[in-house]
């Protein structure tokens, strides 16, 4: 068993970074993820572990340190908040482009705009459908809890490597801030010069006398040739589509009507669930822990089980409800509830909803 | 066996550092635990207010609007929180500066002079142990031992000399505790 923490979710993602083995952290602070760059000042990990910790002039500057350090196999990582996410956008693009590992954290607040530092879940759409321009896609991972925070930055660098892909830990204010025990894995030691020269024949180590150049780059002005890699990148994406969706179920057995939600909302809906389920309702929840990849099958099974409706809960104005919609096609109701601008709906309102909105409605 | 559990009142009560300590003693039992502040701009002088979880059992919501236990610090919390507390659970309350007390006859309702046996002990700032004392009398969920060990393992090395001092804090809030309104 490894040592037990009591941490703030964005305390146990920043102490994940390190013991990942990463090799560099480049972030600009903003509420409410400053504690990642804070936790990290203080840890010094360049002394434990030789990892880079720079706080960049901007947003726009860390994401192209990532890319830059990245292009030379290096695991890099940065995180921000919405705001500050949306100016990491055309780095994003650039990183699909180039096909280059990385992992990112938004700790989402609410928006639009400068918004409120508040939680919020508003920012599904820009981080699954492509926030950046081009036709790209990263893997989008939504941890529940403080353990998932540091669980998934370990995941999350295995799966940007597996893959050449930017993997998104997409939280908001609620797992950010709070405290839970959380159990560290041990430290994974970095990889030296030589074995990334080994491992990732990619990446820009130097060229060496008798060897190909190795070119990072998201440029061809040849289009035939970037019809085909846009072909390569689909084709990656339909791989990931299919072996690394990741949900989990509760209380889906019997269930007649099913929540879908992830992060803080999925814990909330689990709480909705008891409540529901005291009140002699049958009512399960599906959390998605992929957002990229969506569990389609996932929710065409629950429908081939007979579920009459799927009541997607977001603190957004309803956006992953058009994925559940598009997975339903048809054979069951669907709807939307959530609170936003910074409000987080409580169990109870969310129970009633479920009332209202599902059964009743 | 779930507790949930609010604290609230003017941020530099030590509010949020109370919820701290009994999350670490919940720990210290082996249970699961949630620490979710209210978090904001106003971060002195304001309230502060968090929710604490401990339980046997995995944890759903970190965010609650109906609680077990609510343990209230000022006016503004009071006024805000009184209907938190689900029919038969426990409101908790420092009496100091309150001048609209609670009405609900639903619920148990105890005081504690927290301020004026700070002020007594001649350092207001255990004022939140002794709170916390007066929590533990009324739910013995977390015992004394285990939240001196979670006090070690949340104070830096420095502030150990000052254990003693909390463990008297939390022996007086537990003698000064009184019952206000109990439900019959």
């Amino acid at each position: 068993m490894g040592e037990l923490k009591l941490m703030k979710g964005n305390e146990a993602m920043a102490e994940a970074a390190i013991r990942a083995g990463a090799d560099a952290y480049f972030g600009y602070p903003i509420t409410p993820q400053s504690e990642v760059i804070e936790y990290l000042m203080s840890e010094k990990p360049y002394e434990r572990t030789g990892m880079v910790v720079l706080q960049a002039e901007s947003e726009v500057a860390a994401i192209n340190m990532v890319y830059g350090a990245a292009g030379a196999g290096k695991k890099v990582m940065t995180s921000s908040s919405s705001p500050g996410v949306s100016l990491k956008q055309e780095g994003l693009s650039y990183i699909a482009g180039a096909e280059l590992p990385c992992v990112y954290a938004n700790v989402v607040r609410g928006g639009p705009g400068l918004g409120t530092i508040q939680p919020s879940q508003a920012d599904y759409f820009q981080s699954v459908k492509g926030g950046g321009h081009g036709d790209y896609k990263q893997i989008v991972l939504a941890p529940a809890s403080v353990q998932e925070m540091a669980d998934f930055v370990k995941i999350g660098f295995e799966l940007a490597f597996k893959y050449r892909i930017a993997v998104l830990i997409l939280s908001d204010g609620v797992i950010g801030q709070m405290m839970e025990k959380v159990e560290l894995f041990d430290q994974i030691p970095r990889l030296t010069d030589a074995e990334i020269k080994e491992k990732y024949p990619w990446a820009t180590t130097g060229k060496a006398k008798g060897t190909e150049r190795r070119i990072i780059t998201s440029l061809d002005l040849d289009s035939l040739k970037m019809e085909k890699h846009n072909h390569h990148l689909q084709a990656k994406y339909k791989t990931i589509s299919e072996n690394e969706v990741r949900f989990e179920l509760f209380d889906c057995e019997d269930a007649e009507y099913v929540y879908v939600a992830y992060g803080s909302s999925a814990r909330i809906a689990q709480k909705s669930v008891q409540l529901a389920r005291k009140k002699g309702i049958k009512v399960g929840l599906l959390r998605l822990i992929s957002l990229f990849p969506f569990p389609t099958k996932q929710i065409q099974v629950l429908c081939d089980q007979g579920v009459k409706g799927f009541l997607a809960v977001e603190m957004s104005a309803g956006q992953m409800v058009e994925d559940v919609q598009l997975a339903v096609n048809g054979r069951a109701k669907v709807a939307h509830y959530g609170r936003f601008g910074g409000i987080v709906h409580s169990p109870e309102e969310v129970e009633n909803a479920l009332e209202k909105i599902m059964i009743g409605g | 066996m779930t507790e949930e559990i609010i604290i609230a009142g003017f941020g530099g009560q030590g509010v949020l550092s109370m919820g701290k300590i009994l999350a670490y003693s919940g720990i210290m039992h082996d249970q699961e635990v949630s620490w979710m502040p209210s978090y904001g701009p106003e971060m002195r002088g304001g309230t502060a207010n968090v929710t604490v979880i401990l339980s046997d059992e995995r944890i759903s919501s970190p965010i609650l609007t109906i609680v077990d236990t609510a343990i209230i610090l000022n006016q503004q919390s009071m006024d805000k929180f009184e209907k938190s507390v689900r029919p038969g659970g426990i409101l908790l309350y420092d009496p100091n500066g309150i001048t609209h007390h609670p009405t609900r006859t639903d619920i148990n309702i105890y005081q504690i002079e927290g301020a004026q046996v700070a002020a007594e002990m001649g350092n207001t700032k255990i004022f939140n142990m002794v709170i916390l004392g007066a929590y533990m009398k009324l739910k013995p969920i977390v015992q004394l031992e285990y939240v001196i060990k979670g006090l070690k393992k949340s104070l830096p090395e420095r502030y150990h000399k000052l254990i003693p001092l909390n463990e008297d804090a939390i022996n007086m809030g537990m003698k000064h505790i009184k019952p206000f309104h109990l439900v019959s």
